[in-house]
C-alpha cells in the first residue's frame, strides 16, 4: 500500500504531462533506466537494490506428469520490453504462466520484489503484476466501460467500490487504447482487434508496473498486430512499465523487444538485445529453420528471411550426404 | 458534504462517495430486485388468503399483525404462513443457488437441478424413506447428505486443474442420469405405502409444511446469503475466465469452493424442505438477468425472482386445481421444461452446444 501512495504522489507532479495516462510507477517520470528508482518504490527490503523485480530460479514446470521445463532460471530486466520467442510447445507460455503465478512450479520459485510470489496476498500481487491471458471470456451483455472497469478490482474493497481515481484511470486507459468512444457498446459486438484493445485497456487499468502478455497479437490481422505492439511499446516507453510478452512472429519480436529470450525444449537458448543475439545460427538452432538475417530497412533491427524452399532442400540433401559419409559425426550432432 | 453522485455509463449506475468511502449501486438492478421482492411478498399475502377458507388480503395483513379472530389466527399462523414461508425460502434458496452455479459454470444450463444436486438430494431422501422408513426429520437429513455427497462427487469428477464450465455441466448431467436410475431402483424396491410417500416427496410439494421445516431452512439461508453475497465481487471476476480472475487477484479455487459449497447446501436444504422442486434454479437467474439487463451473476434479483416464482406457481396450482391437488413441483416442471427446450434451441443456435 505504501508504495502506491508514494507513487501517486509523484504522479501528481507530472499531472500536466501531455500524455499522462495515469501510470503509477514512480520511475516513469524519468526516462533513464536506473534500477534505484524501482527499488525505492518497492520499499520492502534492501536486498532488492541489485535485484530485478521479477526473477525465477531453478523452475521445474509441469502439467500433471508432463514436465515442460527443468531447472529454468530467468531474470526480467526492470523497465524492459522483454519478448519470449520459441517454437510451439517450447514452454514459453508455460514460463509466462509461472511468472504470473498461474502455474505453481513443482520446484524452484518465482520471486517478485524478492519474495516468493505464491506466498504474497493475491490482491497485492495483482497491484504489482498484471497479465493479459491468451483467452478471456467477456461475460454476456457486458459493456466496454464495465469490462475495463473490472481491471480496478485489485484496488477495490467492500467499502471502496468505485473511487474517483478508479473512474479517472478507467477513462485514461480507454483513451490510451483508443476505445474511449466504444464505452457504451457491448463487447460481443466488437471486432477482434477492438476486443483485444478492450482487454488491453482492462490490463492497463489495473495499473501494474509489470505487465505480462500471452500472445497478444494472435488472431489479429497485420495492421491490428502492429497497433497492439505499438501500444505496448508506448506503455513501455512513456510509462516506464516492464512488459513481458510471448510473441510468435520473430520479426515483430526483434523490432519491438529491448530484451529477447529465445527458448527451445524448455530451455533458454539465448537472451539479450535482439541486435546482439538474433543470427542465422540462432534461428536455425531454435526453430530448425535455415534463413538469412538482414537489417530491417525500416528500423535496422534484425530481419529474419527464411531460406527459399529449393535451397533448404539442397541443404538437406547435402546434409544427408555428409551424414552418410560420416555416420559417427552425424550421430554426435543429431543427439 | 463531499458526497457526490455520478453516473459513469448507462449500465453502471450511481456511485456514492464520502471521503475514502465509495459505494456503487446498480440502480436498475436494485429497483428490479425490490420490485421482485414486493411481488413475492404480495403473492404471499394472496396465497395465505387462498384455500377452502378464503380471506381478503386486508384480513390476512390484519391477522399477521395480530388482530385477527381465533379462527383466522389459527388458519394463518398454524396452517398457511409456514407453507408460504417455506415456499418463499425454497424459491429464494434455489434462485440464489442457480445464479451461483450458472455463474461458476459460465453456462445457463449449469444449474443445480440440471447437474444432479436435486437428484442427489432425492436419492438421499429416498434411501431414508425406502430402506429405513425414516420420519420426516430423518428424510430431510437424508436429502441434505445426499445433496452434499453428490456435490463432492461431481466436484471431484469434474476437477482437472480447476473446474471448467462444460466439464462441470457434462459430469453433472451424467450424475443426474445415474442418480435417477438409483431413484428408480429404490422406488421399485419400496412397499406400496413407502412408494406413495416417496413419489409425493419426489414431485416437490408445499402441502402440509409447518414451522419445523421453516426454521432450519431460514437458518441456512440466514448464514449462507451473506457468505454468497460476500463473494459476489469475486464471482463477477470469475466470469471472465480463471486466468483473468487470477490476474486480478482473485483466489480462484478458494472462491469457487466456498461458493459451490454454499450453493450445494442451499439446494440440499431447499430440497429437504420441499422436495426437488425442479427448474426454479434454472429459470430464476435467467429471468432476473433479463429484467436487470446487467452482466454478472445478479444474485439478489435471482433469489427474489425464485421466491416470487415459487409462490406464484403454488398459488396458480391451487387456483386451477384446488388446494393440495397439484403439487407445486409438477407445475414448475411443466413451465420449466418449456423453458429448457427454448434454452437448448437458442444455445444450439448460438453454437455453444
Amino acid at each position: 500500500m505504501t508504495e502506491r501512495k508514494g507513487n501517486q504522489g509523484s504522479k501528481g507532479d507530472k499531472g500536466d504531462r501531455e500524455k499522462d495516462t495515469g501510470q503509477t510507477v514512480a520511475s516513469s517520470s524519468n526516462s533513464t533506466s536506473s534500477n534505484n528508482t524501482s527499488s525505492n518504490s518497492t520499499s520492502s527490503s534492501d536486498k532488492t537494490t541489485d535485484r530485478q523485480r521479477l526473477t525465477a530460479e531453478g523452475l521445474t514446470l509441469a502439467y500433471d506428469r508432463r514436465t515442460v521445463a527443468e531447472n529454468l532460471s530467468v531474470t526480467i530486466p526492470d523497465h524492459s520490453f522483454t519478448v519470449i520467442v520459441g517454437p510451439n510447445a517450447c514452454g514459453k507460455s508455460t514460463l509466462l504462466r509461472a511468472l504470473s503465478r498461474m502455474l505453481k512450479p513443482t520446484a524452484g520459485s518465482v520471486l517478485l520484489d524478492g519474495e516468493v510470489i505464491g506466498s504474497l496476498p493475491a490482491k497485492k500481487v495483482a497491484r504489482t503484476l498484471g497479465l493479459l491471458p491468451q483467452s478471456s471470456i467477456a461475460p454476456d451483455g457486458i459493456t466496454v466501460a464495465d469490462l475495463v472497469a473490472r481491471g480496478r478490482y485489485p484496488h477495490q474493497g467492500l467499502l471502496r467500490q468505485w473511487s474517483e481515481t478508479d473512474e479517472r484511470i478507467v477513462q485514461e486507459s480507454m483513451a490510451a487504447t483508443g476505445v474511449a468512444e466504444l464505452g457504451d457498446r457491448f463487447v460481443d459486438e466488437l471486432s477482434g482487434g477492438q476486443r483485444q484493445r478492450v482487454w488491453i485497456a482492462m490490463a492497463i487499468a489495473q495499473q501494474t508496473p509489470l505487465l505480462l502478455l500471452d500472445e497478444p497479437t494472435t488472431y489479429l490481422d497485420i495492421q491490428h498486430q502492429i497497433d497492439v505492439l505499438d501500444l505496448c511499446a508506448q506503455l513501455h516507453e512513456e510509462q516506464g512499465r516492464t512488459l513481458v510478452a510471448v510473441l510468435h512472429d520473430l520479426n515483430h519480436a526483434a523490432r519491438y523487444a529491448t530484451h529477447l529470450i529465445a527458448m527451445r525444449g524448455g530451455e533458454i537458448v539465448a537472451e539479450g538485445a535482439p541486435e546482439e543475439i538474433v543470427t542465422a545460427e540462432l534461428v536455425e538452432r531454435v526453430f530448425g529453420l535455415r534463413c538469412q538475417v538482414i537489417d530491417d530497412p525500416e528500423t535496422g533491427t534484425p530481419l529474419v528471411i527464411p531460406a527459399a524452399r529449393q535451397s533448404r532442400k539442397a541443404a538437406e540433401v547435402a546434409d544427408a550426404a555428409e551424414a552418410a559419409d560420416e555416420p559417427l559425426a552425424a550421430a554426435a550432432t543429431e543427439s | 458534504m463531499n458526497a457526490s453522485k455520478r453516473t459513469t455509463s448507462k449500465a453502471s449506475g450511481v456511485t456514492l462517495r464520502t471521503g475514502g468511502l465509495s459505494l456503487r449501486l446498480d440502480v436498475r438492478g436494485a429497483v428490479v430486485g425490490l420490485l421482485l421482492l414486493a411481488v413475492a411478498l404480495a403473492m404471499s399475502v394472496v396465497l395465505i388468503g387462498t384455500g377452502d377458507f378464503p380471506m381478503a388480503p386486508a384480513d390476512v395483513l390484519n391477522t399477521l399483525a395480530g388482530n385477527g379472530t381465533m379462527a383466522q389466527d389459527f388458519i394463518v399462523h398454524d396452517l398457511r404462513l409456514p407453507r408460504v414461508l417455506v415456499g418463499l425460502l425454497v424459491g429464494a434458496a434455489l434462485g440464489l443457488a442457480g445464479a451461483v452455479f450458472q455463474s461458476i459454470s459460465r453456462n445457463p444450463l449449469g444449474s443445480p437441478d440440471v447437474i444432479g444436486f436435486g437428484q442427489g438430494s432425492a436419492a438421499g431422501a429416498l434411501t431414508v424413506i425406502v430402506l429405513f422408513q425414516g420420519n420426516p426429520t430423518e428424510v430431510a437429513a437424508g436429502a441434505i447428505c445426499g445433496g452434499l455427497l453428490t456435490g463432492v462427487g461431481v466436484y471431484a469428477l469434474a476437477w482437472r486443474r480447476g473446474i471448467h464450465g462444460y466439464r462441470l455441466v457434462l459430469v453433472g448431467i451424467g450424475a443426474t442420469a445415474m442418480l435417477a436410475a438409483v431413484n428408480g431402483y429404490l422406488l421399485t424396491k419400496a412397499d406400496l405405502p413407502d412408494a406413495t410417500r416417496a413419489v409425493v416427496w419426489l414431485t416437490g410439494s408445499l402441502n402440509g409444511r409447518d414451522w419445523s421445516q421453516v426454521w432450519p431452512l431460514a437458518c441456512v439461508c440466514a448464514v449462507l446469503l451473506p457468505v454468497v453475497l460476500g463473494q459476489a465481487r469475486a464471482l463477477r471476476m470469475l466470469e471472465m475466465g480463471d486466468d483473468s480472475a487470477y490476474a486480478l487477484g482473485v483466489r480462484v479455487e478458494r472462491t469457487r469452493l466456498v461458493l459451490m459449497f454454499a450453493g450445494v447446501l442451499l439446494t440440499a436444504s431447499a430440497t429437504a424442505a420441499a422436495g426437488p422442486v425442479s427448474f426454479v434454479a434454472l429459470v430464476a437467474p435467467q429471468l432476473a438477468r433479463r429484467l436487470t439487463r446487467s452482466a454478472g451473476p445478479n444474485l439478489l434479483p435471482a433469489a427474489w425472482m425464485g421466491a416470487a416464482l415459487l409462490v406464484t406457481a403454488d398459488w396458480s396450482a391451487q387456483r386451477a386445481f384446488g388446494a393440495d391437488q397439484l403439487p407445486v413441483g409438477a407445475l414448475t416442471a411443466m413451465l420449466g421444461g418449456g423453458y429448457l427446450l427454448w434454452l437448448l434451441v437458442t444455445e444450439r443456435k448460438a453454437g455453444r452446444i
